[in-house]
């Protein structure tokens, strides 16, 4: 068993402090596009990144091979490589795998070997679990039990490129000018802690679940202690690994929509819910005894993507900037404002988004910012659109 | 010097003793020391009424009122009361010479053994020096990375849900389809330990109830039934079925918020108890369903339940007799299997445990027990928290931790220690004025808490008790909104179980490592 604590966070912290930008952007007619407004969006926001870590969540990058879970592995040396292949081939059929293409880029050292496969698991016998979890699970094996390697993104048709660096030394590294995608998120890192490592960088991936997140969630521990009970290993110590398992049992595992997550990690005051009407009530308060351990307490915006959809959302005293954006098709998510005033400074709709207010944006609809500017006395009126 | 005195005095039936009444009954040496200062002495006998343990006394040939210090048990209701500050009660400075191995306390138990031959009584919690772990934890705070929240202007959340929760919820069309089990909400963290009507008096558990209902929380009817009067109160009552099984009836249970099973009590892990026949009056007798002035004595363990699958049956022969309306509890004193034991109960259908360390009070019980048997609460809590987390079955449970908790400091300990909520008792007992003198078996409380003599009871103005409660409850509140406030959360279940919140200082390796803290400075 390898310690990625150890790697993650040299110093045995409770967890890793970090701060960041992060910025997301959705076609959604699901046309795909260029990254060049995304690092230009970067750029502009460099000030709230320190070097340390950045990286991109691209979805619809690999449609010829859509059918298959596209691995991102990065590994440390060609040994891990191989014993990582073994096992991949005794569980997956490998439809294809290669080198994710790099080219030199000033400023970027320690890279890592990243390798991409795509794969589907072979048919099993009796200890039948369904796909999405065997690839999770093959997925946590690899990050916990090979030394060397480390699973980035695991989903169909996306894929995550991240490591130390800029955003757009990454973007460069990585060669991200060659790519298309429909959604694109980004995330630039101010760890506080000075090393860093290429694993340790934003998005979290899990499936084609991606995120990227600006906080420090001062309820760290409560969260881990919940996740942890039901059976996630945290190992890197992070906000974001913990948002990124809270996300996979909540949408992914237990199938509730994105408007009751965030009602789980960012849940209205008692006060509000006490103003509710009674089935309303009755839901929020199941919500909150239930998943109380979730709730993300302290300063956080995150961006959350998938194949469908991109969402964000910040704390529930909205500790953390988040201004969301559509023009024409396009959806913008970012920390800072000017950023998507930089990529298309004319726009149809601009807003912040009230604290514990989702904006989801779906590929075939875009979000109103009535939906989540007013907090008015309604939680409750957003809800009843969450019934509809 | 010598003039008659007033007369009003023979209008009050106090004690008076000649000198020559005055004989050494006992060679122990009295443990407190009466000092009058008669130029401050007005000779009114407010010492005297107030005495149940008539240690002052009107002396008519001198003309001076005196005391025998050996029955002084250092309750200061004399010295409180005293109008001109003419008494000063302290431990009797003369001691046996000192000796390492064998203490005074030592001796003195000794000879009262040796001059009776029975048990040693004692009353309230453990007050031998141990370590309190409360007192090696520190708490954490926000600086810089994630900022603290001011509770004077934003909303700070204490709200809390006792009983058992699904692993997860299904809503269909915006409405919960999940039936959630039984779940109690209250406005704080802390509720009102089980302390029992006959232990107490009538009075003292009025003003307990009348504050919970103000405060938002429960009180715990202890295991001596639910007084007639006090089933208005229902909606805020824990009520207890114990050993003795006194004051059951199926009004009862369905009268309760929690139903709980009492298994143990913190002051007295694996004994039962005693209440005096003298205790037990008429309204004593109606409530507990037992005949007037005879001792009502709780078996040590519940004759029905010998083993885990008996407990299981209890705990649903409950659920079917309230149909399931409401949260079972059972309550243990921390011992030192209480972590397999707790799984136990969880699997046996609990949804709620409440763990007793043993610095919990009593209103009787062996000294001998009281003050060696048992285990911290914060080991216990930790290691129960840590077994149901390990096993996954902690959402299936609330837990409760008592016995011993002093401030709103030990309330946010327990908490990030993994508590869902807290019990007090003794705390609540010292809002009411109990001095801790420890006496409570002996039915003479001067403070008027813990008897049943009407002359003592009508001491405590239920009225005040309660405002006097709700004071301290909403005071340590406050000080936990200010504490969650600084380490940058706004609501309680924000900090429930996050051990990474506390730090240890002064601990052994072995004791970081149960109680799951980090050492202070990592």
């Amino acid at each position: 068993m390898k310690d990625l604590q150890r790697l993650n966070n040299p110093y045995c912290d409770d967890k890793v402090l970090c701060s960041c930008a992060i910025f997301g952007m959705m076609d959604s007619t699901g046309k795909v596009f260029s990254g060049e407004p995304v690092f230009r969006a970067m750029i502009n926001m460099q000030e709230r990144g320190n070097g340390l870590g950045a990286g991109f969540a691209l979805y619809g990058i690999y449609p010829e091979h859509q059918d298959y879970y596209a691995l991102h592995i990065m590994f440390t040396n060609r040994d891990c490589r191989h014993d990582t292949e073994r096992f991949l081939e005794t569980a997956f059929q490998v439809e294809r795998s290669e080198e994710v293409p790099t080219r030199k880029t000033a400023g970027i050292s320690g890279e890592p070997l990243v390798y991409r496969y795509f794969v589907r698991p072979k048919p099993q016998g009796t200890n039948f679990v369904n796909d999405d979890d065997f690839v999770v699970q093959s997925s946590l094996k690899i990050n916990s039990e090979l030394d060397g390697a480390f699973v980035v993104s695991s989903g169909k048709n996306m894929g995550v490129f991240k490591g130390v660096g800029y955003p757009e030394q990454i973007a460069e590294y990585f060669r991200l000018d060659d790519y298309k995608a429909y959604i694109w998120t980004a995330h630039s890192r101010f760890p506080t802690n000075s090393q860093a490592w290429w694993g340790g960088a934003h998005p979290f991936c899990m499936l084609d679940w991606s995120v990227v997140h600006n906080g420090e969630l001062s309820s760290y521990g409560a969260n881990r202690a919940f996740l942890e009970t039901i059976g996630y290993k945290c190992t890197l110590f992070t906000d974001t690994e913990v948002m990124s398992y809270a996300v996979d049992l909540i949408m992914r595992r237990q199938k509730l929509p994105p408007e009751i997550f965030a009602k789980i990690v960012a849940p209205p005051l008692w006060e509000e819910i006490d103003r509710m009407s009674e089935d309303e009530k009755e839901l929020h308060t199941a919500l909150r005894s239930v998943y109380g351990g979730l709730l993300m307490n302290g300063p956080f915006s995150v961006v959350i993507a998938n194949n469908n959809q991109m969402i964000a959302l910040t704390d529930r005293i909205r500790l953390r900037p988040l201004t969301a954006a559509t023009r024409g098709n396009f959806l913008y998510f970012s920390s800072e404002e000017a950023s998507i005033r930089l990529v298309s400074p004319e726009l149809d709709n601009v807003w912040t988004p009230m604290g514990g207010m989702p904006v989801v944006g779906k590929i075939g609809s875009l979000p109103k910012p009535d939906d989540s500017r007013k907090r008015n006395t309604s939680a409750a009126r957003p809800m009843a659109e969450v019934a509809r | 010097m010598n003039a008659p005195r007033n007369n009003s005095r023979n209008a009050i039936q106090a004690p008076q003793r000649k000198a020559s009444d005055f004989r050494i009954r006992s060679n122990r040496l009295a443990e407190f020391s009466v000092e009058r200062d008669y130029d401050k002495c007005i000779k009114c006998e407010v010492c005297i009424r107030q005495c149940s343990f008539d240690v002052h006394y009107y002396e008519e040939e001198e003309d001076l009122i005196k005391h025998r210090s050996e029955d002084c048990v250092g309750c200061q209701r004399c010295a409180v009361l005293c109008p001109t500050d003419a008494l000063t009660i302290r431990p009797n400075p003369a001691q046996y010479r000192a000796h390492g191995s064998w203490s005074s306390e030592h001796v003195k138990d000794i000879n009262l053994q040796a001059e009776t031959g029975g048990v040693v009584l004692t009353g309230a919690g453990n007050d031998k020096p141990m370590p309190v772990y409360w007192d090696k934890l520190l708490i954490n705070a926000s600086q810089v990375t994630n900022p603290s929240i001011d509770p004077l202007r934003e909303p700070m959340e204490l709200r809390t849900f006792l009983g058992a929760k699904p692993d997860g919820v299904e809503i269909e069309n915006g409405k919960l389809v999940t039936s959630m089990p039984p779940q109690v909400q209250i406005e704080t963290p802390i509720l009102f330990s089980a302390i029992s009507y006959g232990a107490i008096s009538y009075n003292v558990q009025k003003a307990l109830a009348e504050a919970a209902v103000e405060l938002g929380t429960l009180f715990n009817t202890g295991e001596g039934g639910l007084h007639p009067d006090f089933y208005k109160y229902r909606d805020h009552a824990i009520v207890q079925v114990a050993s003795g099984r006194f004051g059951v009836h199926p009004d009862y249970l369905n009268a309760a918020r929690i139903v709980e099973i009492k298994i143990g009590q913190g002051a007295k892990p694996g004994i039962g108890g005693h209440l005096a026949g003298e205790k037990v009056s008429e309204s004593v007798s109606i409530t507990r369903m037992i005949p007037a002035g005879t001792d009502a004595i709780s078996p040590a363990p519940q004759h029905d339940i010998y083993s885990i699958e008996d407990l299981r049956m209890l705990v649903y022969a409950i659920k079917e007799a309230t149909n399931y309306r409401v949260p079972v509890s059972v309550k243990i004193a921390a011992v030192h299997n209480a972590a397999a034991i707790a799984s136990g109960i969880v699997r046996a259908g609990a949804d709620v445990i409440a763990i007793d360390g043993f610095r919990g009070g009593t209103g009787a019980a062996p000294k001998v027990i009281r003050d060696n048997v048992g285990l911290p609460i914060e080991f216990a809590l930790a290691s129960v928290d840590k077994r149901l987390r390990d096993e996954g079955i902690r959402n299936r449970v609330t837990l409760i931790a008592g016995g011993g908790i002093r401030s709103a400091g030990d309330v946010v300990k327990a908490i990030a220690l993994g508590a869902d909520a807290v019990y007090i008792g003794t705390a609540a007992l010292i809002a009411v004025g109990c001095t801790l003198c420890q006496k409570c078996y002996s039915g003479k409380c001067n403070w008027g808490i813990a008897t049943q003599d009407p002359y003592l009871a009508k001491r405590v103005n239920p009225d005040i008790a309660r405002k006097r409660l709700v004071n301290l409850v909403k005071g340590w509140s406050h000080e936990i909104k200010e504490m969650l406030g600084g380490m940058g959360i706004n609501s309680i279940e924000s900090l429930r179980g996050s051990r990474s919140q506390l730090r240890g200082i002064g601990l052994t390796t072995e004791e970081l490592n149960v109680l799951g803290v980090a050492p202070a400075g990592n």
